[in-house]
């Protein structure tokens, strides 16, 4: 299929690219530990590199097995003063953090993109100041958690180990942080590996704050160091934000230990799409549900499930709006989909997408002109799928889109239903009764109705089945970080 | 600096946005500074005022309010000792601006919810603003026991008219200056000051405003208020001068209750 220019004219978009002159990078950052940047006991630092440019950025601290020790030290240490402070002094620290992100949210959204290849556009009106808002609706919070927790007298946790995904690094830190700080808790994060920075500069943002040492320790390094944390004696809280198949580990490792864990892993979303919907604003909500952020999105829309009337004419019209997609430099304003994150993440997409192939789906990819350096993967639709294909049910956590078709709600609703995953879905139809219906049908943590992709510090986000248990966000978000008394 | 003389302030009232004398051009003397005695056609001026301004507050986003409050309580703060009450009163006020902030966003959680109805219809219930909040402030303390009545009705999404304390009204049109370079939009905020048992009865007796809340501690005059309210079914709220910053949240829920409305929506299911 060619995609059809309206006009004659061909409106290219000029290019335009966001200054990083403004940033201020460290050549090398420290571990987090006790309200200063130290260097890792054993020495070692890794690179983080530029995923768009295969460049290094900066070195990072690796945190070993002893720093994670020293880590819950400081924090244990910190623990009694932090969770006996008054509850409306802590507000004030999490306000200061809400504000400290507002003001330097051009320098964190640059940093972002850098760091881990998603869209200026991405970082700067959503990862950022969704960061900041999260702050300042858990601030409010902490001197009301008696409003939030039905009239239950509760107590902090203690020490929790937070390890967060590369996909929204920031925006992640501050889903784990700002509730764990406002229940009176002290915190140790593990941010991903391939994202430390803007951890980093939160770190900065936690000096600047006058936050006190040890209430928030950022303890970088890879898939080990956060193995460590969770599994650390003297945490009291783990809560997980990646992969099932780690989260089934941590889970595992923490039997019979008496450790408070929630879990918020991965996805395989239904996008449902009825014949009585608005069909180019579900064409839309398709594109923004699976190509935002490059379908590094633990609840992306990836089964786009089209009643058998309108399939033809949503796939064409999906088809044709993909290829008006604009990928490439995450630097430049105009772009829609970035880099993908890493190379080993490309190399996952590449596999389960050869693996669609070879069960016979058929796979488009969108035409456009990918950069020589960095990792990049064309926005990738998939028709002919069935549901037993391991693109119908394994997450790819990229920019591919699997559909699959249905005939009547019912059909829609089993369909949507069948998967281990239970995240998030979407419906897509004109008919409230319909929606709702349908909505109270699915095992998933998230409904969208005609949207996709909303989040809101007020609003619970979380899974069901193996997308994982407890929630973030709301007064709901309280509850994983407190221990009810009586 | 001996030999300079100081600028004096001219106190002036604030309606919609403005800083303006009293439509009557009368004045009244306290603290050594003249200041406007208000008149019932201020109050009329500055209900009309509100009623303008409330749409637009009540539609902003509860977020964005919560940001406005904190903006408040951060140009309360810098303002140092230049509200000319004590220390601890203003940072009392300062913190219940704080703990109004965080207001915004939860109160549809806390007073809110899905109702479980006996039929397929998705049910819910949630809290709206009352409208426009009359506020009589009381005598003392003149900032804190303002902010305690100004706050809540703000973060629940409403548009306030408020009467100063009659002894001492200078902070209070002091505070105006801060809510001025605070993002509350003209209008949502409306200070007269002026002789209490001319302008509280033409406050409770306008027939465009939701609710009363007297905190100024006077039996006559509650009962005079009680007696206007009934004119147009006004919502009341009685309660004693804040003089804490606990006196101002302890029961922060039931202040916000007093100027909110509950709207109970039912949308079908499957049918």
């Amino acid at each position: 299929m060619t995609i059809e220019t309206r006009t004659s004219i061909v409106w290219d978009y000029a290019p335009a690219p966001e200054s990083a002159d403004h940033i201020r990078l460290e050549d090398r950052y420290g571990l987090f530990v006790n309200g200063q940047f130290r260097e890792p006991r054993d020495g070692r630092y890794f690179p983080t590199i530029n995923p768009a440019t295969e460049e290094p950025i900066a070195e990072v601290a690796y945190g070993g097995p002893e720093d994670v020790t020293a880590a819950v030290e400081a924090a244990r240490a910190a623990f009694p003063k932090w969770g006996a402070l008054g509850d409306l002094e802590r507000a004030k620290y999490l306000f200061r953090i809400a504000r400290l992100i507002q003001e330097r949210s051009r320098e964190l959204a640059v940093v972002e993109t850098l760091d881990g290849g998603k869209p200026l556009r991405e970082s700067r009106d959503v990862d950022i100041p969704l960061a900041a808002a999260h702050f300042f609706h858990y601030a409010g919070w902490a001197d009301k958690l008696l409003y939030g927790v039905n009239a239950r007298e509760v107590r902090p946790l203690g020490v929790v180990g937070q390890v967060v995904p590369w996909n929204f690094p920031l925006l992640m830190a501050a889903w784990k942080l700002a509730p764990a700080l406002a229940c009176g808790n002290v915190a140790i994060l593990k941010p991903a590996e391939t994202t430390p920075l803007t951890a980093l500069l939160l770190a900065e943002i936690c000096q600047e704050a006058e936050l006190p040492p040890g209430v928030v320790t950022i303890l970088p390094g890879d898939g080990s160091t956060g193995a460590g944390l969770v599994r650390a004696p003297g945490v009291d809280k783990v809560a997980f934000t990646g992969s099932t198949a780690v989260g089934r580990d941590i889970q595992a490792a923490l039997a019979g230990t008496n450790t408070h864990l929630t879990l918020e892993l991965g996805g395989k979303s239904a996008n449902i799409v009825f014949e009585d919907a608005a069909l180019d604003q579900a064409v839309e909500g398709i594109v923004n549900g699976i190509f935002f952020n490059q379908g590094h999105v633990c609840c992306a829309g990836s089964r786009l499930l089209i009643q058998e009337s309108v399939r033809d004419e949503v796939i064409a019209k999906l088809w044709q709006r993909m290829g008006r997609l604009r990928v490439g430099d995450p630097m430049d304003k105009n772009t829609d989909v970035g880099a993908i994150n890493s190379a080993e993440q490309l190399e996952r997409i590449e596999v389960l997408v050869a693996a669609g192939e070879e069960e016979g789906a058929t796979r488009r990819s969108i035409a456009c002109e990918l950069p020589k350096r960095g990792y990049w993967f064309a926005p990738t639709l998939f028709t002919d799928v069935s549901p037993a294909h391991r693109i119908a049910v394994e997450e790819i956590f990229g920019p591919v889109v699997s559909v699959l078709t249905f005939r009547t709600q019912a059909e829609a609703i089993e369909k949507a239903n069948n998967s281990r995953y239970g995240l998030a879905a979407g419906i897509w139809t004109d008919k409230g009764s319909k929606a709702f219906e349908v909505a109270s049908a699915l095992k998933a943590g998230v409904v969208w109705q005609n949207t996709y992709n909303h989040f809101d510090p007020t609003a619970a986000f979380g899974g069901y089945k193996e997308s994982g248990f407890g929630r973030e966000g709301g007064p709901a978000g309280l509850r994983p970080y407190l221990e009810v008394v009586r | 600096m001996s030999g300079r003389l100081a600028v004096r302030k001219t106190y002036k009232l604030w309606i919609g946005g403005a800083f303006v004398r009293s439509e009557s051009g009368r004045y009244d003397e306290a603290q050594g500074y003249n200041f406007p005695r208000a008149s019932r056609k201020d109050v009329r001026d500055a209900v009309a005022a509100a009623r303008k301004a409330a749409g637009p507050w009540a539609a902003r986003t509860a977020y964005n309010r919560g940001q406005i409050l904190y903006r408040a309580a951060e140009a309360v703060e810098s303002r140092g000792d230049g509200l000319g009450v004590s220390r601890e009163e203003r940072e009392a006020a300062v913190d219940v601006l704080l703990h109004y902030a965080g207001w915004t966003d939860k109160l549809h959680a806390v007073l809110g919810g899905v109702n479980p109805v006996a039929a397929p219809f998705l049910s819910f219930s949630l809290p709206e603003p009352t409208g426009v909040v009359g506020i009589v402030a009381p005598d003392a303390p003149p900032l804190l026991g303002l902010v305690a009545e100004l706050a809540p009705a703000l973060a629940a999404g409403n548009v306030v008219v408020a009467i100063l304390s009659a002894a001492e009204p200078l902070p209070g049109l002091d505070l105006a200056e801060a809510l001025g370079v605070s993002d509350v939009p003209g209008g949502v905020v409306n200070l007269l000051s002026g002789r209490r048992d001319e302008l509280a009865k033409a406050l409770g007796a306008h027939r465009d405003l939701n609710a009363i809340d007297d905190a100024a501690g006077d039996a006559e005059l509650s009962a005079e208020l009680d007696r206007l309210a009934a004119e147009t079914i006004k919502r009341v709220r009685h309660g004693a001068a804040a003089t804490s910053y606990g006196d101002a949240t302890d029961d922060a829920l039931s202040r916000l209750e007093a100027v909110t409305e509950l709207k109970t929506a039912w949308h079908p299911v499957g049918a």
